[in-house]
């Protein structure tokens, strides 16, 4: 019965808001649920990389460039500290990799749209990394410490991504007409998606209720959806764009937006592998891995020679 | 030319090799080895397009036709491009990224050490900016290509074909036409024969220790100071510059 | 196809501005001590963040376990001697 005893003392850390730290004995489910989460969560970061990529070399000025490779780096740096807060759970960066390029382990589904304009790029900074910091903000206060402590890291560092997308589509939309078609498709495309971030409604979302139990996350995918849709709406009606949701309506008493149904059938077949790039983006990673590996191998014998010579 | 054509000329032939040499670089991000180095190698990318942005709004100052920095960038053709052809060389794999880097770093970073003394106030300050990034770069390259240079046989030999073939591109480096003659003479431009001697001292240095040795061939290409490049620049144009120009008149 | 080595696991120091003291923002994987050092630089001082940096094994670090939180910790918690409040000055003595 000594584990009821831990079990006891780390729903008392809970319960007075205190970090789960590494050394700190956990329940195994709970481990299981942080590597899981955090793992996807920096599968993200790095998939997510692919799809703004696509447009750092053929960005229209040299300022949005700049922006651009900058901010494509920080996604890089953000799944590393990811990395590393998993790694504090005993799963090496070696099988982290691993388990995203066969498919063991998920990334958030939307990274498997095209981005086929540039208008994308704004829509994606507005959108995905405005939804993205719904969830991030509310992580940083998450109860597994090094996890807590990448967020606060990685909020920081966000918060030019979101203005960045913003200012890109503001442009886009007071400019000529074709800029503004283009801002509008863009938009229509990437709604329904950036909704679906937040992951399926409460009822039917399986991890949810252990990690609100172990304040892991401290709002559902509903409440988090709602608030950003209450967020963002004006900001779109503002730069003169149109929110593509005929159900959209102001609800007074709740004193947010009514919305309509994100395309569920569409989100459970873009999970299971069926999105526009799903296999793109694996391959992508794929290659570089494997082209990276005589490099990897070269830094290792290295080291080992000096280590020989015990310089290192 | 006069001498402001040909100091005009002169700030475009280092703005454009930055350019082009941060865009290869930019081509990695996402696709790196390793997490750290994608990271890493986006850095220089980011330092090589910041300077060539300075350049190129300096260049468009000294040429006084209202045009900006990003009408040099995006509008202007192949033939209009002055970057070394070392810089415009495809990525291929890590060690001929590493190479090219390697080569040019050191070639920029005695280069911008000389070009601090310009009597060009602000080419000047931009090289003591410069000089400071490239110290940076130069060590990152070097200390790759001793790695790779005494990692593994397949990381040595890759090296080693890299090297070979990036060899031919490194006089084009050291390349100055007339009016770059006159640009000596009037304090603004560096003699690139002055630096030869420091430039090759570093890089032997950095040969021994990556085990590497000098190709055989010894021919060397040349033409970027004119403009005439491989065919690879119009393609890397062709893609920068494609949406720019579709909508010539927009702002972004 | 040998073994992925992603090398080893380092934990980043910074300081922050000169004088201050380095303090633990984060780690990195590198192959060896150079690598390290760069790869800390290009990842944690992205933003004017440092004037210094310190690299150290991951697996060098020695660190207290949860379980010694009683036995190293709590002794000092009666020591209040060790503070100055615990001591009493006459009203109107200054610069103590």
């Amino acid at each position: 019965m000594e584990n009821s005893e831990q079990e006891r003392n780390f729903d008392a850390k809970l319960e007075r808001n205190e970090t789960i730290e590494p050394k700190d004995w956990m329940p195994d489910n709970y481990r299981k649920h942080l590597i899981r989460q955090i793992s996807q969560h920096a599968h993200s970061e790095i998939v997510g990389m692919l799809p703004e990529g696509n447009w750092i070399t053929r960005a229209p000025s040299l300022r949005r460039k700049m922006v651009l490779l900058a901010k494509v780096q920080d996604e890089g740096g953000h799944g590393l500290y990811l990395y590393s807060a998993a790694e504090t759970l005993g799963i090496t960066r070696e099988e982290l990799v691993s388990q995203l390029l066969t498919g063991k382990a998920k990334y958030s589904s939307i990274f498997n749209y095209p981005t086929l304009t540039w208008a994308d790029i704004g829509a994606i900074g507005w959108l995905v990394d405005g939804a993205a910091i719904m969830n991030q903000v509310m992580l940083q206060r998450t109860s597994y410490g090094p996890y807590a402590r990448a967020m606060v890291r990685i909020c920081k560092e966000e918060s030019f991504h979101q203005r960045q997308g913003y200012e890109i589509m503001m442009v886009l939309a007071k400019g000529s007409p074709e800029q503004k078609a283009m801002a509008q498709d863009a938009i229509n495309r990437w709604w329904w998606p950036s909704l679906m971030m937040f992951g399926p409604t409460d009822e039917k979302s399986p991890n949810s209720a252990n990690a609100i139990k172990w304040k892991i996350k401290r709002e559902s995918n509903d409440q988090l959806r709602q608030k950003f849709v209450n967020q963002t709406v004006p900001q779109a009606e503002i730069i003169g764009l149109t929110v593509p949701d005929k159900d959209l309506v102001w609800n007074e008493s709740k004193k947010g937006y009514d919305f309509g149904t994100p395309d569920w059938e569409e989100f459970y077949n873009v999970i299971a592998g069926n999105g526009p790039c799903n296999k793109d983006r694996l391959a992508a990673r794929t290659k570089a891995h494997a082209e990276g590996a005589w490099v990897r191998e070269a830094a290792q014998a290295f080291a080992d020679k000096r280590k020989e010579l015990e310089v290192i | 030319m006069n001498q402001n054509e040909a100091h005009f000329n002169y700030i475009l032939r280092l703005a454009d090799t930055n350019l082009v040499l941060g865009h290869r670089l930019s081509e990695w991000s996402g696709h790196g080895p390793y997490l750290e180095e994608d990271i890493a190698m986006t850095n220089i990318a980011l330092d090589m397009i910041g300077q060539a942005n300075s350049l190129l709004q300096h260049a468009a100052k000294l040429e006084g036709k209202g045009r900006t920095e990003d009408d040099l960038a995006y509008m202007r053709n192949e033939r209009e491009f002055y970057n070394t052809l070392l810089s415009e060389q495809k990525n291929i794999d890590f060690a001929f990224t590493i190479v090219r880097q390697f080569l040019s770093d050191a070639f920029d970073f005695h280069l911008y050490k000389k070009l601090e003394s310009s009597k060009d106030e602000t080419l000047a300050a931009l090289a003591v900016k410069g000089g400071k990034e490239v110290t940076y770069h130069l060590r990152h390259t070097a200390a790759w290509m001793e790695r790779l240079g005494d990692g593994t046989e397949e990381s040595h030999a890759r090296l080693q074909k890299a090297w070979n073939e990036l060899w031919a591109y490194t006089a084009d480096l050291f390349a100055m036409n007339t009016s770059d003659r006159e640009l000596v003479k009037a304090g603004i431009a560096v003699d690139n024969e002055t630096i030869k001697s420091a430039w090759l001292k570093t890089v032997e240095e950095v040969m021994k220790k990556a085990h590497l040795t000098m190709p055989a061939n010894t021919w060397q290409h040349s033409g970027s100071r004119e403009g005439k490049h491989t065919e690879h620049l119009g393609f890397l144009l062709a893609e920068m510059q494609y949406l720019h120009r579709t909508y010539p008149q927009a702002q972004w | 196809m040998t073994k992925d080595s992603q090398g080893f696991l380092w934990e980043v120091f910074i300081q922050s501005k000169p004088g201050q003291p380095h303090r633990h923002c984060g780690s990195v994987h590198a192959h060896d001590k150079e690598m390290a050092l760069q790869n800390a630089r290009d990842v944690y001082t992205r933003r004017n963040e440092g004037t210094n940096i310190w690299v150290v094994r991951s697996e060098y670090i020695v660190s207290s376990s949860p379980e010694d939180i009683g036995p190293f910790f709590e002794p000092a918690n009666d020591k209040i001697y060790r503070h100055p409040t615990f001591y009493s000055v006459p009203e109107g003595v200054t610069h103590m």
